[in-house]
């Protein structure tokens, strides 16, 4: 049993406490959100016809996709048999599991009819990208699961790669699913493409990474430990391929926009004169959330912790800004059904639309963010999640 | 009468009138004997004992009794005349509203349109038109086809409809709508008509009034346009070649809107 021993529980610190009742509270207020979006409408949010998923969405598909991604750490130790992984290995499936409840938890409680998910349960159209996804979700949660007792139960750590590939094959299918949920979008031209797939795979390995590294630095902390620095520097100079990776893929689907002149009065909107929405894919999303951290991680001069922090929160910053233009930029853009003409009516058609979150429905957003949290930190408490010493190395 | 009831009624004096006029063509075009005469008129009249019940059985087949399921065997539609269409006139849209119980909570962004007026101007012309703008009852409706639950439906005639029991709220119809022709509804609703079952946090939008349809009338929206003095909407079945609405469309040049889109809308526009 000497290898169960490198893993423990987290016993109760002042620390521990600490985030508890800070995500504790955090969540507590997204229910106080939800409740009160639920009971008086709606209209009671940014969200109108026009816009029809705000801030909640946002904060849904970036903890969706990063669970998907958190499980990385656990995939390369797994399923591309790199030892040295395999300290995080168990925390990044219960984180995987986590981000997945937070994001599933805001999705459910946005619904107009949260109290009809048993029928969401029950009701089936197999044509829907949507339905689809809500197998994977559950199916996800399954395999992770059964991933985990692979990894703690020393008699079934044979099969761990096993597991671990089909957990890794399934978390691929996953964010392709999510992407699709945009991209099978044919009528509203700032998603539909081909590109949403692909752009939401290499996404969730930036955001969920990014994620990994922030809460994981952070169990370390209330744990009265450090990081392994050599581990760390691995997951940093991945993260900054996964940044580029992602600046990548955007510039593709801009290009691809571009390039067709039916969308250039859209690219004109994101890029140039589209006010907050430019603001922020320029300012935020590209210079401060992906060139800032690319160079923060990718210089071997900046490989500090304090640096690492900071690329990796400004990754998550610039990560939830680019949903947020994404999914937001893409509904207040009006479609386009006369071509030629310019259109006024009662309904805003032919005008940018107005959205301004309202504070439950950012509650609700970020309250995902501390379930997240809370189910990470319930799953530490009770199960040898954390290694005891970040040594890298063999420890199943 | 309802302009459907009435073509009905036309389609059946057509029916019964065609045997008569064969034998007004037989008379003038070659006199005959008494006997000759009355064997040709008895013999049409024993064929039209044997017809009538086949014709008035395939009228009675189109006008479906209300305990009979929707049939494939028609496709209520829309024929849009732009060029009838006049801007600021809205009597579509009240006829609508009031039909539905549509109310106006001050809240324009989240409140429900099922139909609403646009207006357009020609870039390069100059030239206005205007027009409105509802479900276009798609024989390939994106709403189905992505609704998680299957709230979202086609009823066998065409109709696309959203089962308030099994929408769940989430949207996502609304989001693939290439019309922006859904409405969610925001706060809780007070005074709703029976005929129209409607309340918060479900998603709603054009029923091509089928509470009427099955009651043999027209839409609210058409009946307001006729009344109007427009005459700008025609409403009946696509599939009824011997419709108004099948006729016109026959005959004339019309479009659906993203046509690029394949979806084979069953509301047409002409003079767009």
């Amino acid at each position: 049993m000497m290898k169960s021993a490198y893993f423990q529980s987290v016993s109760s610190s002042r620390g521990y406490w600490l985030i508890s009742a800070i995500a504790g509270v955090i969540t507590l207020a997204g229910l106080i959100g939800a409740e009160h979006m639920e009971s008086a409408g709606h209209w009671v949010t940014g969200m109108s016809n026009q816009v029809v998923w705000g801030v909640p969405h946002v904060f849904a598909i970036f903890l969706i996709v990063a669970a998907s991604g958190a499980l990385n750490t656990a995939s390369i130790a797994s399923v591309f048999a790199r030892d040295d992984y395999k300290p995080l290995a168990r925390l990044s499936a219960l984180l995987a599991i986590a981000l997945l409840s937070g994001g599933l938890a805001v999705l459910v409680l946005d619904l107009g009819r949260p109290d009809r998910l048993i029928v969401a349960m029950t009701h089936y159209n197999f044509k829907s990208i949507f339905a689809w996804n809500i197998f994977l979700y559950i199916g996800f949660m399954f395999i992770v699961g059964i991933y985990l007792w692979m990894m703690f139960e020393p008699r079934m750590n044979r099969f761990t790669a096993r597991v671990g590939t089909a957990a890794f094959i399934w978390r691929l299918v996953l964010t392709t699913g999510t992407g699709s949920i945009f991209g099978f979008l044919v009528a509203r031209e700032a998603f539909d493409s081909a590109v949403m797939a692909p752009l939401f795979i290499v996404m969730s390995l930036s955001f969920g990474t990014a994620l990994t590294l922030l809460i994981g630095m952070l169990i370390f902390w209330i744990n009265g430990a450090t990081m392994d620095p050599a581990l760390a520097q691995k997951l940093r100079r991945l993260l900054g391929f996964f940044v580029i990776g992602v600046a990548y893929l955007v510039a593709v689907d801009h290009l691809t926009k571009l390039y067709v002149t039916g969308h250039h009065q859209l690219e004109q909107f994101i890029l140039v004169d589209g006010g907050i929405y430019t603001l922020l894919f320029w300012g935020v999303q590209i210079l401060l959330g992906t060139m800032v951290p690319a160079i923060l991680l990718l210089l071997p001069r900046f490989c500090q912790r304090g640096y690492l922090i900071a690329a990796a929160l400004l990754v998550v910053v610039g990560a939830l800004t680019q949903v947020y233009v994404l999914i937001i930029g893409g509904q207040v853009f009006p479609l386009e059904l006369f071509p030629g003409y310019s259109v006024t009516s009662t309904f805003y058609d032919g005008v940018i639309a107005d959205y301004t979150p309202s504070l439950a429905e950012l509650a609700l957003g970020m309250g995902g963010m501390g379930l997240a949290v809370l189910v990470t930190l319930i799953g530490i408490r009770i199960l040898p999640f954390v290694p005891v010493q970040m040594t890298g190395e063999n420890q199943d | 009468m309802t302009a459907l009831a009435a073509t009905q009624r036309a389609r059946l004096n057509a029916s019964a009138s065609r045997p008569e006029s064969i034998v007004m063509d037989m008379k003038n075009s070659s006199p005959a004997s008494p006997r000759r005469t009355f064997f040709t008129q008895a013999s049409v009249g024993v064929a039209l004992l044997a017809l009538a019940p086949g014709v008035r059985l395939v009228d009675l087949a189109l006008a479906r009794a209300q305990d009979e399921p929707a049939s494939a065997a028609q496709r209520w539609g829309l024929l849009v005349d732009v060029d009838r269409c006049v801007s600021g006139c809205d009597a579509c849209v009240s006829a609508c509203n009031t039909e539905h119980g549509l109310g106006d909570s001050e809240r324009p962004q989240t409140d429900a349109q099922w139909i609403r007026k646009v207006d357009l101007v020609d870039h390069n012309t100059g030239h206005q038109l205007s027009l409105p703008l509802m479900c276009q009852h798609c024989e390939e409706p994106p709403c189905v086809d992505v609704c998680p639950t299957g709230a979202s439906f086609r009823r066998a005639d065409g109709i696309v409809l959203v089962d308030k029991h099994t929408c769940i709220g989430c949207r996502y119809c609304m989001m693939a709508c290439p019309y922006k022709a859904r409405s969610f509804i925001h706060e809780d609703l007070t005074g709703q008509k029976t005929h129209a079952p409607r309340g918060k946090g479900v998603v709603e939008s054009c029923t091509l009034c089928v509470h009427r349809v099955d009651r043999d009338e027209s839409p609210a929206c058409v009946e307001a346009c006729t009344d109007a003095g427009r005459e700008a909407l025609v409403f009946g079945d696509i599939n009824d070649r011997n419709d108004p609405l099948a006729t016109q469309l026959a005959e004339t040049t019309t479009r659906e809107l993203r046509a690029d889109l394949k979806l084979n809308t069953a509301v047409r526009y002409r003079g767009l």
